[in-house]
């Protein structure tokens, strides 16, 4: 072979290996580094001492940590059921050959453009009693009404989700849309002729047709709720108290406010645990799958 | 609906005027924070404080919006978000090139020089789209300042390269992928080499799929508050770093029609690009998600 046949050959792995590398060094290296963390007795910086599950039992005792993690289960709950819930219902009222399809599904998306930074800002001051719905509606004449979750230790948490929900749920409706737009006109037709109610053709054909849909949706919020940072910072701050914390401003805070970088570490790779129980497989259904199909 | 509206005509109306209430009704419930944002950021801050916050401004004002910009207090200086929003630009802009061009390489490689243990590679990049971030924060800290970049744009710019890879090689993969392979291999035949067949054959037909990859890149770098706020420093915070700074700051009265400008500020480029390409957008957003 000549050079330049050995070199044309070569090309291609050349072409993809800078970036490769990227993510051999930036995800495979870091997990690695995060995981030798989470075994040292690490405090501020680094410390290379070995001491071996010590943080994650560390990790498990605190209470701070549970009511994290209880709190990423109400909200997470809360969030993907709500959010599919509402974006089905929505698409399927969409779905009905509504006039001004076109101006309305771009006013139930636009807040997935928004950064939670953005949302967590409007929604804190929506739900703030004194100036938000409380006072609204008070001042509008309906004096007892009250809602004041977000002060409230118990129910703060899920100020969050709604705040969420708002944010996801057009983008959900996006998805199940574009399912029932996939949706074989000639079978919604059979069952009509077999005399099938409206509501009977959604409940029995269609929305069970929609099982891959929820699926990619089930995966796509649980991770964003997993990774959910931002907007508690932006909407509570983690607070009244720690009643809105998460596991990822628990990491953060462990890490970089109280200097316990090894339970910090340990948190991240629980976090990371979770994601993968559910990612893992979806990626490997995909990339099992002929590209393109 | 439609079968009912030829047996029942006067339900299938009532039921049509439900149906359109309800999602009148949606419509608003989107749209209310919007609103309430726009609408408060042009009052005084009297109005705000005495009167409610869904009711139009009486006496309009853009103070808020240029104290926002150039003079409000964000962390500890009075430089108002001006700064920070060249910041963001500054480092998302490099960092949606450099993404969409290797992105774009990626997908060729992957698709049409395709080798053992590409599919592996390929799902290891994958994954990286999906690890939480938490996980990369003290490493990449370590990197960052190993490499002599932690708290500048650059640095950024390398970490949101690295997590961006991922996304833009899936969607330049799965485009590729439907690109007739034999009028790849014709060109081969003829003597056209690897880049002359991404330039020259490849590129051209590309249009959609790289619009909708760098406005993915867009969207997710310019939001990004995690990284912003590990990595930045004055130099470098992007906006909504510097958002939650001077929505946060504690001193003194808060101006929420100031905080509003803000807001809106931050969330201004994202919009423009939502409303001017809706259609791309929500093709990266579902691309992002169902497609494989």
């Amino acid at each position: 072979m000549t050079a330049k046949g050995r070199l044309g050959a070569l090309l291609p792995k050349l072409i993809l290996s800078p970036s490769f590398v990227i993510v051999l060094i930036f995800v495979y290296g870091f997990i690695a580094y995060t995981l030798y963390l989470s075994f040292t007795a690490s405090t501020m910086l680094p410390n290379y001492d070995l001491v071996g599950l010590r943080n994650y039992e560390r990790l498990w005792q605190l209470p701070h940590w549970w009511l994290a993690v209880k709190n990423l289960a109400i909200f997470g709950t809360l969030y993907i059921v709500v959010s599919c819930a509402l974006g089905l219902f929505l698409a399927i009222l969409l779905d009905q050959k509504i006039r001004g399809e076109g101006m309305l599904r771009p006013i139930y998306l636009y807040p997935m453009a928004l950064s939670f930074i953005v949302t967590g800002t409007a929604w804190k001051w929506f739900l703030d009693p004194g100036i938000g719905i409380e006072n609204t509606m008070q001042q509008w004449g309906w004096d007892s009404f009250q809602f004041g979750w977000i002060k409230d230790r118990t129910m703060a948490i899920y100020c969050v989700a709604i705040a969420a929900i708002w944010q996801s749920s057009g983008f959900v409706m996006a998805m199940f849309l574009a399912g029932l737009r996939g949706v074989d006109g000639e079978i919604i037709k059979a069952a009509r002729i077999d005399g099938a109610s409206t509501v009977t053709t959604y409940r029995r054909i269609i929305i069970p047709m929609m099982r891959p849909v929820f699926l990619s949706a089930f995966v796509v919020l649980a991770h964003l709720a997993i990774k959910s940072y931002d907007l508690v910072v932006a909407l509570t701050g983690g607070g009244p108290g720690q009643a809105t914390e998460l596991p990822a401003t628990f990491m953060y805070s462990y890490t970089f406010s109280r200097s316990q970088m090894g339970v910090g570490a340990a948190s991240a790779i629980v976090m990371m645990m979770m994601v993968f129980a559910i990612i893992v497989p979806y990626i490997y259904a995909e990339t099992k799958r002929e590209p393109g199909q | 609906m439609s079968a009912r509206t030829e047996s029942r005509p006067d339900g299938g109306r009532v039921l049509r005027a439900l149906l359109y209430a309800a999602l009148i009704l949606f419509a608003i419930y989107y749209l209310l924070p919007l609103y309430v944002m726009l609408a408060n950021s042009v009052k005084p801050l009297e109005e705000i404080r005495q009167g409610n916050m869904m009711a139009l401004p009486q006496v309009l004002t853009f103070e808020p919006w240029a104290q926002a910009w150039s003079e409000a207090k964000v962390g500890v200086a009075a430089t108002g978000l001006k700064p920070y929003f060249w910041n963001s630009i500054k480092m998302v802009v490099p960092a949606v090139i450099i993404v969409t061009i290797l992105g774009a390489l990626n997908g060729y490689v992957l698709t049409k020089y395709t080798f053992r243990g590409a599919n592996i590679l390929f799902g290891m990049m994958l994954l990286g789209c999906f690890i939480p971030f938490q996980i990369a924060l003290i490493p990449a800290a370590r990197v960052l300042g190993f490499l002599g970049i932690a708290g500048t744009t650059w640095g950024l710019v390398l970490v949101h390269t690295a997590y961006g890879l991922g996304f833009a090689t899936l969607f330049f993969r799965n485009y590729y992928a439907a690109f007739p392979t034999e009028l790849i291999r014709a060109a081969r035949i003829d003597g056209a080499g690897f880049f002359t067949i991404f330039f020259r054959i490849l590129l051209p037909s590309s249009g959609p799929i790289i619009v909708v990859t760098v406005i993915w890149l867009f969207t997710n770098i310019w939001n990004d508050f995690l990284f912003g706020v590990s990595f930045g420093d004055f130099d470098s915070q992007p906006m909504t770093v510097a958002l939650n700074n001077l929505v946060s700051s504690s001193g003194g009265v808060k101006e929420y029609n100031v905080h509003f400008a803000g807001a809106i500020l931050a969330a201004l480029p994202t919009l423009i690009v939502y409303i001017v390409s809706g259609r791309y957008f929500v093709r990266g957003l579902m691309s992002g998600a169902v497609k494989g």
